[in-house]
């Protein structure tokens, strides 16, 4: 709570109301586009560069703020508790999908299997159907498929990951101990090994589809693989967008040692993305 | 750090800037929170007028105004409408006027965000809302969305999930918000046990928004790449599972009706004992009460689906968590009970309003019970008694205890008192045509009469009558709701700073209406 005796009140801004109207061209867009309609994809691209245009203004006004040191120590904790709570709701939106997984892994396809209970749900809708994970299910939807294996890109992503986590904790101490060189050279590596998975994410997805044949149709195993990596390889690269981000300002100066939220958010962010991909390695490529 | 306000403030003023602009630009909690109530109130009669079209049509039975098609539509939009549309943000319009004045801070934490987090709905609800003149009509599989009847809708479906996300996105923002000007803006000596009752209810509330919108986000999310991208998580035939959807989506759906009561539970608690003329009884009760029910929100989620064939182990362990609840909401009517034992009570339209939110909610929570018994769902399941047991808790609940809350705080936000007769009719009024709606579903529903179908047998034909007269009365009745406020705004005679006798808290300490900033110098609690 506040020793000082004094509030920080933001003046009026414009930058949400834009930021609003970008996200419903946007959406527009993208629904029409997804009916069908020729105009969608357009539409839907403006509205994109204009919310990418926005997101620059807002942040570009919020980093000066901060820089012009207008924001006390209050305002420093409603931004930690904001972040903190945010990176949260993104831990609930993952959630939903490993509890398809799960679903449909643990329960749904051994009742298709006649499992339990459910043995006239096998008789009667595909008799010939043994549940066996991984599954495209009864109909093998979009036909047989070879896993991604563990052991392979995957593993050497982990890797890149958990490296990635410990080179920002060295920045972080570099920009504590007022080491530029240090923070930079940090920082500087962990956006590279972002960008170095994002890459080999993008291959992998490649090599899924055209040596594999296991794409987004094939049935709940391609559904809840690229719904679960595909979000996250989409979390990682906006993680690596604002590690760079913070890397330019660190380049032009920006941060104290004893005060650096915007570092430490995104800090945090990467641990997160760092936390969920384990939960990928294991649930998803590994068991 | 402790530069004074004006020093930090870049524009130097202390009041609105004038024009449109203020309320496009404001990061002024009283502003956002003022546009919020509107908006709620615009959506309650958008909502209402659907709820009307479906109740003209039930008037008899056969098929009379609408096509069914477009009666789907019409309980499919009424509930979205007053849930995301109506509900949801007169809490947020609430929590946004009274946090800051009751726990002595400026604004909320956050003013950037809650502008943000208002301007997405306008926007959200008219896409949505403009699904219902496309050649395909607007959404119309129910407001759960299942699936398969949701991805056969036409081209309102991206629409309609899009407009989803970004009323998840509003809330998930306010609710950040909440937590943070909670957790960071208390005035000193203000505890979390010396809070208001209001603001412990909306902690927690926005604990199970940021918890719970997520997951509806990732729910529709996957009916979206089911339609679009080819992705089979709720098609059997690809080893994915319809009820699959129905788990994650009650999942969300469940924290999502205490995020409709939990806050009403905290304006009755600071409504009963301000006109009790007593303290809340049992306020450690309350809040724990409160907490437990927000946690066993989240392992309840299958009585929702009872009939969907789910192994009996489920059936059972989600009865008897359902049931559980009855233990924390029975400790809060029976702390509301005990505050007006022996006090002197007198019984102004807040207080009328949170009495009648006791009784009828009351209701509403023992017909919850009844649906709780797996057996006696098996029967109740689908039928109109389901829609009698979510009105009572949501109409004479929630909105009863959203009206109390305008009425009690109203001469504060203005400065100018309402007119006490026109209020008590209002709340009569209210009140009969509420009941004369929704108590006889009960009885046709126990009788099987259906929901979600604009035709039914002959023998329930006049309970229905009775009901669509009670809903035109109550639609009627909200007029003279609407006649009050602006009768309020325009008086010029001004209301005390502290309106009622027996209220208390920080927000009376200060003028009616308060300052712009709120408080700009922290109160001190002791």
């Amino acid at each position: 709570m506040s020793e000082s005796n004094s509030y920080y009140v933001p003046h009026a801004s414009s930058w949400p109301f834009l930021a609003t109207v970008s996200v419903v061209v946007l959406f527009i867009g993208a629904a029409n586009y997804m009916n069908g309609y020729a105009s969608g994809s357009t539409v839907m691209l403006m509205g994109l560069a204009f919310l990418l245009i926005v997101s620059y203004g807002w942040f570009s006004a919020v980093i000066q703020e901060s820089e012009a040191g207008i924001y006390n120590a209050q305002v420093d904790i409603s931004f930690r508790w904001g972040m903190v709570w945010f990176i949260f709701s993104e831990v609930m939106f993952f959630a939903a999908f490993f509890g398809a997984l799960y679903y449909a892994r643990e329960l749904s396809l051994p009742w298709l299997g006649g499992e339990g209970s459910k043995v006239s749900t096998n008789l009667f809708l595909w008799p010939q159907f043994e549940s066996v994970w991984p599954s495209n299910g009864p109909t093998n939807a979009n036909g047989e498929f070879t896993l991604v294996k563990a052991g392979g890109i995957p593993a050497i992503n982990t890797m890149l990951l958990l490296t990635s986590g410990l080179t920002v904790t060295w920045a972080h101490h570099g920009l504590k101990e007022q080491n530029r060189k240090k923070l930079i050279y940090g920082l500087a590596t962990t956006v590279l090994l972002g960008f170095i998975f994002v890459g080999f994410q993008a291959y992998e997805y490649m090599h899924a589809y055209s040596d594999l044949n296991l794409k987004m149709t094939s049935g709940i195993y391609g559904s809840t693989f690229y719904m679960l990596t595909g979000f996250h390889g989409f979390h990682v690269t906006l993680g690596a967008i604002m590690l760079s981000v913070i890397l330019f300002r660190c380049m032009k100066g920006h941060f104290a040692g004893d005060n650096h939220f915007g570092f430490e958010a995104v800090a945090w962010y990467w641990h997160f993305v760092d936390v969920v991909w384990l939960g990928l390695f294991i649930f998803v490529y590994w068991l | 750090m402790s530069t004074d306000i004006e020093k930090l403030h870049d524009d130097h003023d202390h009041g609105p800037s004038s024009g449109i602009m203020r309320w496009i630009t404001t990061t002024n909690h009283k502003d956002i929170g003022t546009m919020y109530l509107w908006f709620s109130l615009i959506m309650f009669f958008i909502g209402g007028l659907m709820a009307l079209v479906i109740r003209a049509e039930l008037f008899q039975p056969g098929l009379q105004l609408v096509v069914p098609g477009f009666f789907n539509q019409m309980t499919t939009m009424h509930a979205l409408v007053m849930i995301f549309g109506a509900v949801m943000p007169a809490f947020v319009g609430l929590a946004n006027w009274q946090l800051p004045i009751m726990i002595g801070a400026p604004d909320m934490a956050l003013p950037r965000l809650n502008n943000w987090s208002f301007w997405i709905l306008p926007f959200a609800f008219t896409m949505m809302l403009s699904t219902l003149f496309m050649e395909s009509g607007g959404p119309a599989a129910g407001w759960t969305l299942y699936p398969p009847l949701s991805l056969q809708g036409g081209d309102s479906f991206p629409f309609t999930i899009l407009a989803i996300h970004m009323l998840g996105v509003s809330s998930i923002l306010g609710a950040i918000n909440v937590i943070a000007t909670i957790l960071n803006m208390r005035a000193p000596g203000m505890t979390l046990m010396k809070m208001p009752i209001f603001v412990w209810t909306w902690l927690i509330t926005a604990f199970l928004l940021i918890a719970s919108m997520p997951v509806l986000a990732g729910a529709v999310t996957m009916l979206l790449t089911d339609k679009f991208f080819g992705t089979m998580f709720f098609t059997a035939s690809g080893g994915g599972d319809p009820v699959m959807f129905q788990h994650i989506f009650w999942f969300f759906g469940h924290p999502e009706v205490y995020i409709l009561i939990l806050p009403a539970f905290g304006i009755v608690s600071t409504i009963i004992p301000a006109f009790s003329r007593k303290r809340l009884f049992g306020y450690d009760s309350m809040v724990y009460a409160t907490a437990s029910i927000a946690l066993l929100s989240f392992i309840v989620w299958a009585h929702h689906m009872f009939t969907v064939g789910m192994p009996l182990a489920g059936e059972i362990f989600f009865m008897f968590t359902t049931m559980l609840i009855a233990i924390p909401t029975g400790v809060k009517v029976f702390n509301w009970v005990a505050t007006m034992w022996r006090g002197s009570m007198t019984f102004e339209t807040p207080m009328l309003f949170a009495i009648a939110f006791i009784v009828l909610f009351t209701i509403g929570g023992f017909s919850g019970l009844m649906l709780a018994m797996v057996p006696a769902d098996f029967q109740y399941h689908d039928t109109y008694f389901v829609v009698a047991h979510f009105h009572y808790v949501l109409v004479p609940g929630a909105v009863f205890a959203i009206m109390a809350a305008v009425y009690y705080w109203l001469p504060k936000w203005t400065g100018k008192m309402y007119n006490e007769g026109l209020g008590k009719l209002h709340f009569w009024l209210t009140t009969i045509f509420v009941n004369l709606t929704f108590f006889p579903m009960h009885f046709v529903g126990l009788a099987g009469m259906p929901r979600r179908i604009p035709d039914y047998a002959v023998q329930f034909a006049d309970f229905n009558a009775i009901a669509s007269v009670g809903a035109f009365g109550f639609g009627l009745s909200q007029l003279l709701f609407v006649y009050i406020l602006f009768n309020t705004l325009k008086k010029d005679v001004t209301a005390e700073d502290k309106v009622w006798e027996g209220a208390e808290g920080l927000e009376w300490t200060l003028s009616s209406p308060p300052p712009y900033h709120s408080f700009e110098k922290a109160p001190t609690v002791d």
